[in-house]
């Protein structure tokens, strides 16, 4: 594999795959329904405090 | 009983390699790193043949077998921690006076600026930073997974050869050996020694992930895999290294030239991405919320915070190589990738700072809240600093100048120093079952120091940076250069000053924190006046009268 041929890979499929990556990941986030799992999510440290 | 000649066995055998190597090595730095594995080794095969109890036959259980989670590596974690963040800060102040008072190299080989430099940022990173980050991940793992530690075995051994990596790494350069890689001057045997250590953390930390009982995966682990994973990541291309036998401590790097540099800095900026920030990052998502007894402001925003980190971090090395024979595209890249994290940045410190959203008076009662505040202040201004000294303009004047020391301490002092301080208070009177600290007072006290010094430390950096960055660039009439290098260095003295100053302030801070630490865990609580008192005022006791909508 070229130089050349990684770095037009890079700046065309791979960065689009980076960008919809990103998106995905930080999309499913705000998925419909995860107001509920993130807010459980957040309280769950509080569960048992006996343990620390 | 062949489990104890076996696991015993093998600790020997490792005590005689290392003593062959030792006897055969071709530097004396070598032999005398093998004598210290040789020790260490023996050692190790007293340690696992005293946990053999030969009336039962089989291998006691660790002390705190009885307690829900498996503890005593934080408790140790959390002293070593305090330990070489000492040594760490001392060597700093003294390389500081050093810089300002030539003399104090006093004339040994051992004790010169170059030599010193390494032990220090070795020392407070790897040292302090990683058995903050060790012991805190043990900690904030069990209790998130609500499962004990996997591994047991495994886990101790991840601490004491992280230990054992230390003063390897120490001992080398006093003794000047060293890659000349910055944050990674370890040499090829001693960078084998710490893969094999991580990649053991690594299987403690993922397998008490997998066998944990609550089904969530709690944001903070996300930010301590991704930092255990990109660290292994980086250390293992970063030090790919030939060595010239395999019997010496000399190594020559797999790349040269500008690909050298541009491997070295895309390790050392991610050093700080991953290790520097994610790990600690950690730590603020889950003592932030536990000190101020309220959730994280925002989990969704916490887990934005996670992914773009995670996909720009990478890319931002190339900052560190603006002007050089690095591609002018490639310097780009990094110079923009850079800017780009100031978002993601002050993202995840406004999510610390508001998760106080509704609490804000706790920082005028609870000092360790107000450290954990301080410590997300100096990460905002650090992220908001670092990118902008990535812009190409602004790095013209800024780098090579003792503006990016100032801008390493507002973060690493800051950010990094501040939050364990305050992780370490919190977990201190939890891991030894004390019903407080012994002195509230005190954290106050080391809040103080600690913000006093870093504020000496930062201003001075930043008008001696400066100053050194025009006095270069400084052009007469005639077209040459109006200063020499020497006077610019002698106009920084009074800089220099300030900034051991600030340095002493710090480590003042720090002593303090031992004492009160120490007294802590001898079970004494200090008799004194609460952090503030409320008088009662008739005046302001009256009912609030409802005031009708315009």
């Amino acid at each position: 594999m070229s130089y050349e041929l990684l770095r037009d890979f890079a700046d065309s499929w791979g960065l689009a795959m980076m960008v919809v990556l990103f998106l995905a990941f930080g999309g499913w986030a705000f998925r419909p329904g995860s107001r509920q799992i993130s807010n459980d999510a957040a309280h769950m440290i509080f569960k048992d405090d006996d343990n620390g | 009983m062949e489990e104890v000649i076996l696991r015993g066995g093998a600790w020997y055998l490792a005590a005689f390699i290392a003593f062959l190597a030792a006897a055969f090595g071709v530097d004396t730095g070598f032999s005398v790193h093998m004598s210290i594995m040789c020790v260490a080794a023996l050692i190790a095969a007293f340690a696992s043949n005293a946990g053999f109890d030969y009336r039962l036959g089989h291998f006691v259980q660790p002390k705190g077998a009885a307690s829900r989670y498996d503890d005593d590596l934080v408790r140790l974690g959390v002293i070593a921690t305090l330990f070489w963040g000492m040594a760490g800060f001392l060597a700093g102040l003294y390389i500081a006076l050093q810089l300002a008072f030539p003399a104090l190299n006093l004339g040994l080989e051992y004790t010169t600026f170059g030599r010193l430099r390494p032990l220090h940022t070795s020392a407070v990173i790897f040292a302090f930073g990683g058995n903050a980050l060790i012991a805190t991940s043990f900690y904030v793992v069990q209790r998130t997974c609500r499962a004990r530690l996997a591994f047991p075995a495994l886990a101790r051994f991840v601490f004491w050869g992280y230990q054992l990596f230390i003063v390897l790494a120490a001992t080398g350069y006093l003794m000047g050996i060293t890659e000349g890689r910055e944050y990674a001057e370890p040499e090829w045997y001693v960078d084998l020694w710490l893969t094999v250590v991580w990649v053991a953390y690594l299987a403690v930390f993922v397998g008490t992930i997998v066998k944990r009982s609550e089904p969530h995966i709690y944001v903070a682990n996300w930010f301590y895999l991704s930092f255990i994973i990109t660290v292994a990541m980086l250390h293992l291309v970063n030090n790919l290294t030939v060595p010239v036998s395999f019997l010496g401590s000399k190594s020559y790097s797999a790349f040269a030239g500008v690909q050298d540099a541009l491997t070295q800095w895309w390790y050392g900026h991610n050093a700080v991405g991953f290790f520097l920030t994610a790990g600690f990052l950690a730590m603020m998502y889950y003592f932030v919320p536990k000190q101020a007894e309220r959730p994280v402001y925002s989990y969704r925003l916490s887990i934005i915070h996670f992914w773009s980190l995670i996909f720009l971090y990478i890319w931002a090395g190339p900052h560190h190589l603006h002007y050089t024979a690095l591609p002018d595209w490639a310097q780009t890249l990094g110079m923009v990738f850079s800017v780009m994290l100031w978002m993601p940045s002050w993202g995840g410190m406004i999510n610390g700072l508001m998760t106080l959203n509704g609490a804000w008076d706790k920082i005028r009662i609870d000092p360790i809240i107000r450290m954990m505040v301080m410590a997300l202040a100096f990460y905002g201004m650090s992220t908001f600093e670092g990118p902008m000294m990535s812009i190409k303009a602004v790095n013209s004047l800024s780098h090579y100048t003792d503006w990016t020391i100032g801008h390493v301490h507002s973060g690493a002092l800051g950010w990094n120093g501040m939050i364990t301080f305050a992780s370490l208070y919190y977990l201190v009177p939890r891991l030894w079952g004390r019903p407080r600290l012994y002195s509230l007072r005190m954290v106050n006290w080391h809040f103080w120091l600690s913000t006093i010094g870093i504020v000496l430390y930062a201003s001075s950096m930043w008008v001696a940076g400066i100053m050194q960055g025009l006095m270069w660039r400084e052009y007469g009439a005639d077209g040459y250069l109006v200063y020499s290098f020497a006077e610019t260095v002698a106009a920084m003295h009074p800089m220099y000053l300030i900034r051991a100053t600030g340095g002493l302030l710090y480590l003042s801070g720090a002593i303090i924190m031992v004492y009160n630490v120490w007294q802590t865990i001898a079970g004494n609580i200090r008799t004194e006046r609460s952090m503030t008192e409320t008088p009662y005022d008739p005046e302001a006791d009256r009912p609030l009268v409802a005031v009708p909508a315009e």
